[in-house]
C-alpha cells in the first residue's frame, strides 16, 4: 500500500464508461505523475467530468481499470489523499461556511485548520455566513477551498472558475498555484484555453470521450492555437490546397479556412497570385480548434 | 508520508458522529420539519384514541393503544425521514460530493440511523405525555423508559427499510413506495386494529412483519409477561437482512438520476 515516491498517483488503463448507448469515455489510458499540474481541456460533453468521477470512485468503469494511489477509488481508503470540489450549487444552504469546512475537513488525518484555509482562500470574513447567502463567486471559492482542506496529494478541480469575473479568476488561480507549489498534484478541467494556459504544465485534450492530445503546454497550444480565415474567391479549391490549411468549409459564397499560422498563410496566399477578396482573420475558438483535431476522421467518414 | 497519516486516520465511529452531527444541524436549521415530526403522532393520539372512551378509560387497552401509536410514529418517522431524505439527497449534487470523501458506506448509513433515530425518540415524548394525561394508560416510570429503549431497538428494521427504499428508488417513486409499505405494515402489524381481532391466517402473516414484532416487543417491555421467541428473532432477522441490503444498495448507487 506504500508505492514508490514517483509512482503515478492515478492511472487509467484502457478505461471506458458508457451510459446506455452513449459512450462518455472511450478507451482512455493515462497516468497522473506526482508534482504535475495537469489541464484537462475539452468542450462540454467531451467526457472530462465522467473521467473525474471515475477517479473519485463515484462511478465504476464499464471497461478497463482505474487506480488511485495503487487502490480502487471505489474503496474509501484509497481516497484518503484525494481532494475534490463540489459544484458550487451543491453546498448545503443552511450550514455556515465554517461548518462546511469542518464537515469536510473532519474526514482527513492532517487537515488544514479552518482559519488557515479561510485566510488562504479569502474566506475569513465569511466563516459565520450560511452558504445559501453567498454570491456565486464566494461559493466557488468555498468549493475550491474544500478540495484542499485535507492536505491532499492529488486534487481534482472540475471547472474551478466557470462564471467568475476576471479578478476573481486570477485570485483563485494564484491560490491553486500556491497549493501546487507546496506539493499538491492538481488536475484542472476547463473548457477555457486561457485557464489552462494560466495553470497547466501538461495538457490533455479530450473530445467525444477520446484523448485527442496529451503533451506539454507549448506543444498543445501550437496544435490548438489556430486561426480562421474567411474570404471570397473564384478559385476556392486551389486556395484551400495551399500549405498551412488544416480545414476548409464553404459558408454561403464565402470560404472558411482553418489555418495554423495566419501570417504565413496570408503571405503564401498573396504570393500565389490566386484571386481573393473580403478577407478577414480571427483566432479560432477552442471548439473550432478541437474540430480540427478530430477533422481527419470526420472528413474520411463523410467521404469529402 | 503514508505511514504518518495512517496513524491519525479518523475512525468509522468518529466519521459516523461527524455525519450525524451535521445532518442534525441541517435539520434543526429548518425547525418546521422537526415540529411536523413531533406534532403529527401526538395529534393522531388526540383525535383517534382520546375521544373513544371505551379504549381511553381502560388501562390495558389505552396503554396498548398508546404503544401502538408510538410504534406507528416511530415507523412513519423512520420510513419517511430515511426514504425521502436519502432519495432527495441522491438527486442533489452535495451527496455525490460527500461520496468522494474517504468515509466508508457503513459510517454514512449509521449516521442516518443515529440522527433520524434521535428525532423519532423526540416524537414519542408528546405521545407519552398526552397518553398519561388524557387516557387511563399507565406504567411506572422505569417501565416507560424500558419501553422507549425497546422502541428504539425495534425501530432499526424500519430505518433500514427506509434507507433501502431511499437508495433503490428515485424521489417520486419513493413517496409512493413508502406510503404503500407504511399502511401495509401498520395494518398487518396490528397498529391500527389490535391483533386479537385478526383471523388466524392474518395473525400468522402478521407475526412475520417488523411492525407486529415491534408492537409486541414494546408491550413486553412496558407491561411484562413472556416474550415470544418469534418477536426478538424477527427483529434480529429483519435488521440483519435490511442492513446488508442497504449496504449493497449504497455501494451500487452512483447518484444515478437517469437511465
Amino acid at each position: 500500500m506504500s508505492p514508490a515516491p514517483d509512482a503515478p498517483l492515478a492511472r487509467l488503463d484502457h478505461v471506458g464508461r458508457r451510459f446506455g448507448d452513449i459512450v462518455a469515455v472511450d478507451d482512455v489510458t493515462l497516468d497522473i505523475a506526482p508534482g504535475t499540474l495537469v489541464g484537462l481541456l475539452g468542450p462540454n460533453g467531451a467526457g472530462k467530468t465522467t473521467l473525474l468521477s471515475l477517479l473519485q470512485g463515484l462511478r465504476r468503469p464499464s471497461a478497463g481499470r482505474v487506480e488511485l494511489f495503487g487502490g480502487n477509488p471505489v474503496d474509501a481508503r484509497a481516497r484518503r489523499l484525494l481532494g475534490s470540489t463540489p459544484q458550487e450549487t451543491a453546498l448545503p444552504e443552511t450550514l455556515r461556511v465554517g461548518e462546511v469546512i469542518d464537515y469536510v475537513g473532519g474526514h482527513f488525518a492532517g487537515r488544514v485548520p479552518t482559519s488557515e484555509l479561510a485566510a488562504e482562500f479569502g474566506l475569513s470574513d465569511l466563516l459565520r455566513r450560511q452558504t445559501g447567502s453567498l454570491s456565486g463567486g464566494q461559493k466557488r471559492r468555498v468549493a475550491v477551498a474544500l478540495a484542499f482542506v485535507g492536505r491532499p496529494r492529488l486534487v481534482l478541480l472540475d471547472e474551478p472558475t466557470t462564471g467568475l469575473d476576471v479578478d476573481a479568476r486570477r485570485t483563485l488561480w494564484d491560490a491553486i498555484r500556491r497549493q501546487h507549489e507546496s506539493g499538491a498534484t492538481v488536475v484542472v478541467t476547463s473548457h477555457y484555453l486561457d485557464e489552462i494556459e494560466a495553470l497547466a504544465q501538461r495538457v490533455i485534450v479530450m473530445g467525444e470521450g477520446h484523448v485527442l492530445a496529451d503533451d506539454d503546454l507549448p506543444r498543445v497550444l501550437a496544435r490548438v492555437g489556430l486561426s480562421r480565415v474567411r474570404l471570397r474567391s473564384t478559385e476556392a479549391e486551389r486556395v484551400a490546397a495551399l500549405s498551412g490549411v488544416v480545414r476548409h468549409e464553404p459558408d454561403d459564397d464565402h470560404q472558411v479556412l482553418t489555418v495554423d499560422d495566419a501570417d504565413d498563410f496570408v503571405r503564401v496566399l498573396v504570393g500565389s497570385g490566386l484571386d481573393f477578396h473580403d478577407l478577414t482573420v480571427r483566432g479560432a475558438t477552442l471548439e473550432e480548434a478541437f474540430l480540427s483535431l478530430t477533422a481527419p476522421a470526420t472528413t474520411e467518414r463523410s467521404g469529402r | 508520508m503514508t505511514s504518518a497519516t495512517v496513524s491519525t486516520e479518523p475512525s468509522t465511529v468518529k466519521l459516523t458522529m461527524l455525519h450525524a452531527k451535521y445532518s442534525l444541524v441541517e435539520t434543526f436549521r429548518v425547525p418546521i420539519a422537526v415540529i411536523g415530526t413531533i406534532v403529527f403522532p401526538a395529534l393522531a393520539l388526540l383525535f383517534f384514541v382520546v375521544p373513544q372512551r371505551t379504549v381511553a378509560d381502560n388501562p390495558l387497552f389505552a396503554t396498548q393503544a398508546v404503544i401502538s401509536l408510538s410504534v406507528f410514529a416511530v415507523m412513519v418517522n423512520a420510513l419517511f425521514s430515511f426514504g425521502l431524505t436519502i432519495a432527495e439527497n441522491r438527486e442533489k449534487p452535495w451527496d455525490p460530493y460527500l461520496r468522494t470523501l474517504p468515509a466508508p458506506g457503513i459510517a454514512r448509513v449509521l449516521a442516518h440511523v443515529f440522527s433520524t433515530g434521535m428525532l423519532g425518540l423526540a416524537a414519542i415524548v408528546p405521545v407519552i405525555v398526552i397518553g398519561a394525561l388524557f387516557t387511563a394508560a399507565e406504567a411506572p416510570p422505569e417501565r416507560i423508559l424500558a419501553g422507549v429503549v425497546a422502541l428504539g431497538v425495534s425501530a432499526l428494521p424500519f430505518m433500514l427499510i427506509g434507507i433501502a427504499i431511499g437508495y433503490a428508488f428515485p424521489f417520486k417513486a419513493a413517496i409512493a413506495v413508502i406510503q404503500i409499505v407504511m399502511f401495509a405494515l401498520a395494518f398487518i402489524g396490528g397498529l391500527f386494529l389490535p391483533p386479537v381481532m385478526f383471523a388466524d391466517w392474518l395473525d400468522t402473516i402478521s407475526r412475520f412483519t417488523p411492525s407486529r414484532q415491534a408492537r409486541e416487543f414494546v408491550i413486553w417491555a412496558v407491561e411484562g409477561g413472556t416474550l415470544e421467541w418469534w418477536v426478538w428473532t424477527g427483529i434480529l432477522v429483519w435488521t440483519a437482512v435490511m442492513l446488508s441490503l442497504s449496504l449493497s444498495l449504497f455501494r451500487r448507487d452512483e447518484g444515478r438520476r437517469y437511465r
